[in-house]
């Protein structure tokens, strides 16, 4: 399906200087075969709708984290040693970040409200896929390409949340890392291992930052340009979840499909606009997002010597804390934080696993079935709510009322979570799906 | 087969929008939620006189212990001073015009004195916001709950934080002033902890204000043009 560069004819000069530039250019490099390969005669379905939004705008958010980071990473100091103020030299790296490089603030603001934007447009592209099956027969890596592209994000936010070196920054590496430890035999040593000290400290954010600003944005680049590969293989699916190159027109166009530019980059123009004034008015009139994007803890310096009382994640982490959390019991001679771990890193490994455990007839939420609609929105409602427990401390109860125990209520959406999945190849396949249309629906 | 409509899909599409956008005042109601018991600290932001006022107190009675490093002495000429009235009424050590307000006192040599080193102040009001009140007014009712307590080493206690390090420094003033004057100038000096914490937070807010008009004729642009190229799109 895809066009390869020799179905391409190379472009010929119309004898101007820029004709003649772009001629020698394409002589030696496939620039109008990729530009008509991927943008000018890629066809992708006409009725793209709202949830389709978030794919180009999670590579506009990429982009945005890669050229603040960059500007971020000529000023930022990766030091735990204090200065003669007695604050950590990168603390205080970040407030003259702040305060004395020009514009600093403002870049700063947009890469920690962009890891937070990366997080929401990433959560909603990837709940697009499961309203409308884009995971489904032949796009299986392209989903897992993308599942991938979600892990290394949260370790990326992981890492650079600990470069501010702030209380938050350093307790919420201490128990993440120290969750390791919960592995048996391993996993003392392999935490000891990951620090590269006893406790989090100069070492630690040393490598975090090496990490954080080298290693894994090459790994995230490349799933990326992967991911798009995959997508441009097969083409978009589309809120009908039908195939549109199965109707062709004599030319070999699809019927329902118009060439990606221009009609949807300036399409996607509409929404980076929408995007853009929601980011900026964030950054401008509320940049700590009410203690949920900046904690508040986190503006004092890192002390390994005073845990504080109550230690969150940023809420982009919180429905998988948990899921952490709510694992409660040892089974088989293991500690029950090792449960706790498996369930958080089971949670989002069980994604990859969504292509063959998905047995609908149908691939659309349009043509699926009263259960697949019903558990889907519990699953929404439950992963919400856990997201909302997650920033909580345990024993949380609901509008002060004993009986709406968070921890009890973190537990159920925790099982709820994986039998959705779980037992999705019985209920999929049961439930009752409408005719699918051989066109797409639209207008 | 155009017939399935997606009607139930319409409506469920609209039952998930409904959820998205509860999700964004999800935390707005959590906040609602917690109990208040801090005093609410009146806002001195833009208030150039009583911010100098502020910045005057926290030099006399502050920075003798408490360092602010992330603010140069410079930065208050935003606050309307001149280069000669900060150098003739702030500054008292030998430190320049350019340098950061830093105590005289080594950090290390303070924790051996006084058993904890002071906090350097510069971010203290964006660090003491919490659920029930922001920095400000966790600040402003600190430093309005000292009472005496002879337990102490210092002899003075405090109900916003108990068993506190600090000797209530501003125990003078309170003595000499009525009980509203002395909030006006503890509102001053929380009000210049927290111009510290941000110095640039009023300029940020005009320039969210422009940066919005110019998204808003971006959006106008981009969706006529949209418009004008989907018209052939049938």
């Amino acid at each position: 399906m895809m066009a390869t560069q020799s179905n391409y004819e190379k472009y010929k000069s119309d004898g101007s200087y820029l004709g003649n530039t772009l001629e020698w250019f394409d002589a030696r490099f496939p620039l109008t075969s990729i530009w008509r390969a991927h943008l000018s005669e890629y066809y992708a379905p006409k009725n793209f709708d709202f949830w389709y939004y978030f794919g180009s705008l999670a590579l506009l958010v990429l982009v945005i984290q890669i050229a603040t980071g960059i500007f971020l990473a000529m000023h930022y100091k990766p030091d735990a040693a204090l200065n003669a103020d007695g604050l950590p030299i990168a603390f205080a790296s970040v407030s003259y970040i702040m305060n004395d490089v020009s514009w600093g603030w403002f870049i700063r603001y947009m890469h920690s409200t962009g890891a937070t934007a990366f997080f929401v447009v990433v959560y909603l592209h990837m709940f697009r896929a499961m309203l409308y099956g884009s995971y489904r027969k032949p796009r299986e890596l392209l989903w897992i390409f993308g599942v991938l592209i979600f892990l290394c994000l949260m370790a990326e936010a992981f890492m650079g949340y600990l470069l501010p070196w702030g209380q938050m920054s350093y307790w919420g590496a201490q128990v993440i890392v120290n969750l390791f430890g919960a592995i048996p035999i391993v996993g003392d040593p392999l935490t000891v291992w990951i620090r590269g000290d006893f406790v989090i400290g100069d070492a630690a954010l040393n490598r975090f930052f090496a990490l954080h600003v080298a290693a894994i944005p090459l790994v995230l680049v490349g799933l990326v340009a992967a991911h798009l590969l995959a997508l441009h293989e097969n083409g978009s699916l589309n809120p009908d979840g039908i195939e549109i190159n199965k109707l062709k027109n004599e030319k070999g166009i699809p019927l329902d499909g118009i060439p990606f530019h221009p009609y949807y980059t300036v399409k996607d123009i509409v929404g980076v606009a929408v995007f853009l004034m929601i980011f900026f008015a964030v950054i401008c009139f509320a940049p700590e997002g009410g203690g949920y994007l900046l904690e508040y803890n986190n503006f004092f310096p890192a002390d390994p010597m005073k845990t504080p009382a109550h230690i969150a994640p940023v809420w982009y982490f919180t429905p998988f804390y948990s899921m952490l959390r709510a694992m409660v019991w040892d089974f088989f001679w293991l500690d029950a934080k090792f449960w706790g771990v498996v369930a958080m890193g089971g949670g989002v490994i069980i994604l990859a696993f969504l292509p063959w455990l998905d047995r609908s007839p149908a691939y659309s939420i349009k043509y699926r079935g009263p259960i697949f609609k019903t558990l889907l929105t519990i699953f929404v409602i439950g992963f919400l709510i856990l997201g909302y427990l997650g920033t909580k401390l345990p024993g949380y109860k609901f509008f002060g009322i004993g009986l709406l125990d968070g921890d009890v209520i973190a537990q159920i959406f925790t099982l709820y979570y994986f039998l959705f999945f779980l037992t999705m190849p019985v209920w999929s396949k049961m439930d009752k799906c409408k005719p699918v249309p051989e066109r797409v629906t639209w207008k | 087969m155009q017939t399935c409509s997606g009607k139930g899909y319409l409506e469920m599409n609209r039952t998930l929008k409904t959820l998205l956008a509860l999700c964004l005042f999800a935390p707005a109601l959590a906040w609602a939620a917690t109990a208040v018991n801090l005093d609410r600290a009146p806002d001195r932001s833009g208030d150039n006189a009583a911010l100098q006022n502020g910045a005057k107190l926290f030099v006399n009675y502050c920075l003798s212990c408490h360092g602010a490093s992330g603010i140069r002495y410079n930065r208050l000429m935003e606050l309307g001073l001149t280069k000669e009235q900060i150098e003739d009424n702030l500054i008292f050590t030998s430190d320049k015009i350019g340098s950061p307000m830093r105590v005289a006192m080594r950090h290390d040599e303070a924790k051996k004195w006084l058993g904890v080193a002071p906090l350097d102040l510069s971010l203290i009001a964006r660090a003491r916001g919490s659920a029930d009140g922001s920095g400000a007014d966790w600040l402003y009712t600190y430093l309005r709950s000292f009472y005496r307590d002879d337990t102490r080493p210092t002899g003075w206690n405090n109900h916003a934080f108990d068993s506190v390090g600090m000797p209530h420094i501003l125990y003078q003033m309170q003595e000499t002033l009525t009980a509203d004057k002395y909030d006006e100038q503890v509102a001053d000096l929380v009000g210049f902890l927290v111009w510290m914490g941000e110095p640039q937070a009023g300029f940020r807010k005009n320039l969210g204000i422009g940066i919005l008009l110019f998204l808003v004729v971006l959006l106008a642009v981009s969706y006529a043009l949209k418009k004008e190229y989907w018209k052939d799109v049938h």
